[in-house]
C-alpha cells in the first residue's frame, strides 16, 4: 500500500476518535509549545546581551591597571600607577592589530547646576574614546583634541545626568560645577540604557583626561586604556603582544603577576553567551520532559487502539495486508498524531512567545533551529513510541484476530 | 418448508474440462497446546475443480474450521501439501501467504466483518488497496463488484445503514473484487434470517452458474448445503464423505415460494386498513 493511502487511512482513523486524538496530542502540543516558547525567550535574552555587547564595540580591548602588591597587601584593580599614556602610545606604535586607543581614568564627584546637584562618575578620556565605544552625541559635540592638550574645562554628559541636572533645560553651552571647578557642557551623549549587569550607562560625565588628571584627581597615570582592534579576531589576537609589551615596559620579572588586566569584548560576549545558553538548554531540557510524557501517552493510546481494532486488523490481513502493511499503518498513525501535535505545538509556542513579549515585554527571538528540532523530535517520538504498538498489531494471528470479540 | 419445493437441478458432472483449483495431498494439522497435542486434521486429500460449488460440513471439532483456515491460507498444514491454482503454498512465508490471499482468494465471513464507519464501496475496495491498484481502477472495480451483488445504489452507505443481508452482499462484493480463483464463505448465512439466507445463496448460485466462480462454503445447516453442487463431510479431522448433491435447491425458485418483504408489508397494511375500516363504521 502506498504512502498517501496509508496517510489518508491514518487521518481517517484519528478523525474517528476526535476527542481521544486531541487529548493524546495535547501532551505533544504542550511539550513542543513549551520548548518553542522557552527557547525563544532564552534566545531573546541572549540577543539582548549580544546587542549590549555589540553596542560596546565588538573589537574593543580594555586594558585596566592591575593590582599592586605592597608588602603582601594587594590592592584592587586600578591600584597601580604604572599604566600611562606612554604605554598607550607604545601599544599603538608597536602593535598594528590595534587601530586606536583612548586613555581613561575616573573619579566620583559632586556636580552642581543651578539648584540641582548629583553625585556621579567623571571619566577623563580623549575624543576617540567615543569612536571606540561607538557612542555618538545626540546633541552638541564632543570636546576636541586641542581641548585635551590644554586641559580645558569642558565636558559631555550622559542623558541621566542631563535629566537630573537640567530637567527640561537645554544643557548645551551651560556651565556646571564638578567638584569645585566650572565646566562647559559641549554635548549630550546618546542613551545606552542599562548594561548587562543592570548599571545605568548614561549616569556619566566625560571630560578631557588631562583635565581630570591634573585638576580633579591630581594623578599622572591612567586607570585603563580603551582600545579598538582592526577586527574581532584581531582583538583576541592582540592580547598576547600587548601583555608582553606591557610586562617589558613595566619591568615585570618572568614568573611575577601582571600589573594590568586585559579584557576583550569577545571574552565578555563569550561569557555572557555561555550563561544564557546554559539557561536555554536547561529550560529546553525541562520542557522536553513533557514531550517524553506526551510520547508515552501516544504509546498508551495506540495500544488501546490496536486492541480495539483487532478485528479490523484480522479483516485487513485476510484480504491481503502483509505484516509490513499493518505495521506501517499503525506507525504512520502514531507519527501523524505526534507530528500534528508538533505542528499545533509550534503554533502555540509562537503565539505564546508573542504574548509573553507583548504582555511582559520580555524580548523573544523565534529560533528556526528550535522549530526544526521540534518537528524532528515529535516525529521521532511518534516513531519511537508508535513502533511497539504497531509491531504488536503486525504480529497478530489473522485467525485469532477475526474471532476476537 | 424449503424441502417441499425441491427442484432437482442437473448436477454438472464434475467439471471435466477444469483443472484443480485446490489440491490437498494428505494434509495434517496438529495444534501444540504445550502438554497436549490436538490433531485437527488427520490426512485429508481432496481436489476442487474450477467452477465447483462445494459445501464443507461437519459437527464442531470435525476439523472443518481448520480446513477452511488452511484453504484460506490463514494457516499452514503441519504435514502434507496444498496446491492452490497449481502453486504449492504449503511452505510459503506469512508475507507470501498474504499476497496469495489478496490475489487468489475471496473471503466471506459469518460476522460480515465490514469496517464500520466506512462506506460500502470503500469496504469493497479494501483488497484492491493491498493489491497496489490505482485509485480510479479501484473505485471502478469496487462499483463493478457491487453491481454484481445488486447493491450499486447503496455504494455510499455505511454498514450501520445496511441490513444484515445487504452487509453480507457487500462482503461478497469485497470477496470478488480482486477476481480471485475461489470464494471462501465461512457460515455466510449463520447470522441471517431464513429469507435473507436464501437471498445470499441465490447470489452465490448466480455467481457460480453465470460467472463460473468457484465457491467453497462452510456450513452446519444441511438445507444450506443443499444449494451447493458437492458436499464434503468432515468428522474427527478426516474427510468422511464426498458426494454430489442430489435434489439440489435453486434459490431463485425457493425465493418465489417465500413471501417478499413487500408482500409481507402489503398484507400487514391490508389488515391495518380492515381494522381501521371496522373502527370507522360504528353506527
Amino acid at each position: 500500500m502506498d504512502f498517501m493511502n496509508t496517510f489518508r487511512l491514518a487521518l481517517r482513523a484519528l478523525a474517528r476518535n476526535k476527542m481521544r486524538s486531541a487529548l493524546t496530542m495535547l501532551g505533544i502540543i504542550i511539550g513542543v509549545g513549551a520548548v518553542i516558547a522557552v527557547v525563544s525567550i532564552g534566545q531573546g535574552a541572549q540577543y539582548l546581551v549580544q546587542q549590549g555587547i555589540q553596542a560596546m564595540g565588538t573589537n574593543a580591548v580594555f586594558i585596566a591597571a592591575g593590582s599592586n602588591r605592597a608588602g603582601g597587601v594587594r590592592q584592587g584593580y586600578g591600584g597601580v600607577k604604572t599604566l600611562t599614556v606612554d604605554d598607550m602610545n607604545a601599544i599603538l606604535r608597536e602593535i598594528p592589530l590595534i587601530k586606536q586607543a583612548a586613555p581613561a581614568l575616573s573619579s566620583r564627584q559632586q556636580v552642581v547646576y543651578g539648584n540641582q546637584n548629583w553625585n556621579t562618575s567623571i571619566t577623563g578620556t580623549a575624543p576617540n574614546y567615543f569612536d571606540i565605544r561607538t557612542w555618538p552625541v545626540q546633541a552638541g559635540s564632543v570636546f576636541s583634541d586641542e581641548e585635551v592638550d590644554i586641559a580645558a574645562n569642558v565636558c559631555v554628559i550622559g542623558t541621566t545626568v542631563a535629566k537630573i541636572l537640567f530637567v527640561d533645560d537645554n544643557p548645551i553651552g551651560k556651565e556646571i560645577r564638578i567638584g569645585n571647578l566650572p565646566f562647559r557642557v559641549d554635548g549630550v551623549l546618546e542613551s545606552k540604557g542599562q548594561n548587562v549587569t543592570g548599571q545605568d550607562q548614561d549616569d556619566v560625565i566625560f571630560a578631557p583626561y588631562t583635565t581630570v588628571q591634573r585638576k580633579i584627581s591630581g594623578i599622572t597615570w591612567l586607570q585603563f586604556i580603551a582600545a579598538s582592534a582592526v577586527s574581532q579576531e584581531a582583538s583576541v589576537a592582540a592580547v598576547a603582544p600587548i601583555t608582553s609589551l606591557l610586562r617589558e615596559r613595566h619591568r615585570i620579572r618572568p614568573g611575577d603577576d601582571d600589573d594590568f588586566l586585559i579584557r576583550t569584548q569577545a571574552d565578555i560576549a563569550d561569557l555572557q553567551n555561555q550563561t544564557q545558553s546554559t539557561m536555554t538548554y536547561l529550560l529546553g531540557g525541562i520542557a522536553s520532559v513533557s514531550l517524553l510524557v506526551g510520547g508515552i501517552g501516544i504509546m498508551n493510546i495506540m495500544l488501546v487502539s490496536v486492541t480495539e481494532r483487532t478485528r479490523e486488523i484480522g479483516v485487513r490481513m485476510a484480504v491481503g495486508a502483509t505484516e509490513d502493511d499493518v505495521r506501517r499503518q499503525f506507525l504512520v498513525e502514531a507519527v501523524t498524531l505526534s507530528m500534528m501535535g508538533g505542528f499545533i505545538g509550534i503554533i502555540f509556542g509562537l503565539v505564546g512567545s508573542a504574548l509573553i513579549s507583548n504582555l511582559l515585554s520580555w524580548p523573544t527571538l523565534i529560533s528556526g533551529k528550535a522549530i526544526i528540532a521540534a518537528v524532528i523530535f515529535s516525529a521521532a517520538v511518534g516513531i519511537f513510541f508508535g513502533y511497539y504498538p504497531a509491531h504488536k498489531a503486525a504480529q497478530l494471528d489473522p485467525i485469532e484476530a477475526l474471532r476476537y470479540e | 418448508m424449503a424441502d417441499q419445493i425441491t427442484i432437482a437441478m442437473e448436477p454438472k458432472e464434475t467439471v471435466a474440462s477444469g483443472k484443480p483449483v485446490i489440491r490437498l495431498e494428505n494434509v495434517f494439522k496438529t495444534y501444540d497446546l504445550g502438554e497436549i497435542q490436538v490433531q485437527a486434521l488427520r490426512g485429508v486429500s481432496l481436489e476442487v475443480y474450477e467452477g465447483e460449488f462445494v459445501a464443507v460440513m461437519g459437527p464442531s471439532g470435525s476439523g472443518k474450521s481448520t480446513i477452511m483456515n488452511i484453504l484460506g491460507c490463514l494457516d499452514r498444514p503441519t504435514k502434507g501439501r496444498y496446491f492452490l491454482d497449481g502453486v504449492d503454498v504449503s511452505g510459503m512465508t506469512k508475507t507470501q501467504l498474504a499476497r496469495i490471499r489478496n490475489r487468489k482468494l475471496g473471503f466471506v465471513f459469518q460476522q460480515f466483518n465490514l469496517l464500520s464507519r466506512t462506506s460500502a464501496v470503500e469496504n469493497v475496495e479494501l483488497p484492491t488497496v493491498y493489491a497496489g491498484i490505482s485509485p480510479e481502477e479501484r473505485t471502478k472495480r469496487a462499483m463493478d463488484a457491487l453491481t454484481r451483488v445488486g447493491l450499486a445504489d447503496r455504494a455510499g452507505h455505511h454498514p450501520s445503514q445496511l441490513s444484515g443481508g445487504q452487509q453480507q452482499r457487500v462482503a461478497i462484493a469485497r470477496g470478488l473484487v480482486n477476481r480471485p480463483a475461489i470464494l471462501l464463505a465461512d457460515e455466510p448465512t449463520g447470522n441471517l434470517d431464513s429469507r435473507t439466507s436464501v437471498e445470499i445463496m441465490d447470489i452465490l448460485q448466480t455467481l457460480n452458474n453465470e460467472q463460473g466462480i468457484t465457491i467453497v462454503l462452510v456450513t452446519h445447516e444441511p438445507d444450506i448445503a443443499q444449494y451447493a453442487k458437492r458436499n464434503l463431510l468432515f468428522r474427527d479431522g478426516k474427510l468422511k464423505r464426498d458426494s454430489l448433491v442430489q435434489d439440489r435447491l435453486d434459490a431463485r425458485v425457493v425465493l418465489k415460494s417465500l413471501p417478499t418483504v413487500e408482500q409481507q408489508a402489503a398484507e400487514d397494511a391490508a389488515e391495518e386498513a380492515q381494522r381501521l375500516a371496522r373502527a370507522d363504521a360504528p353506527a
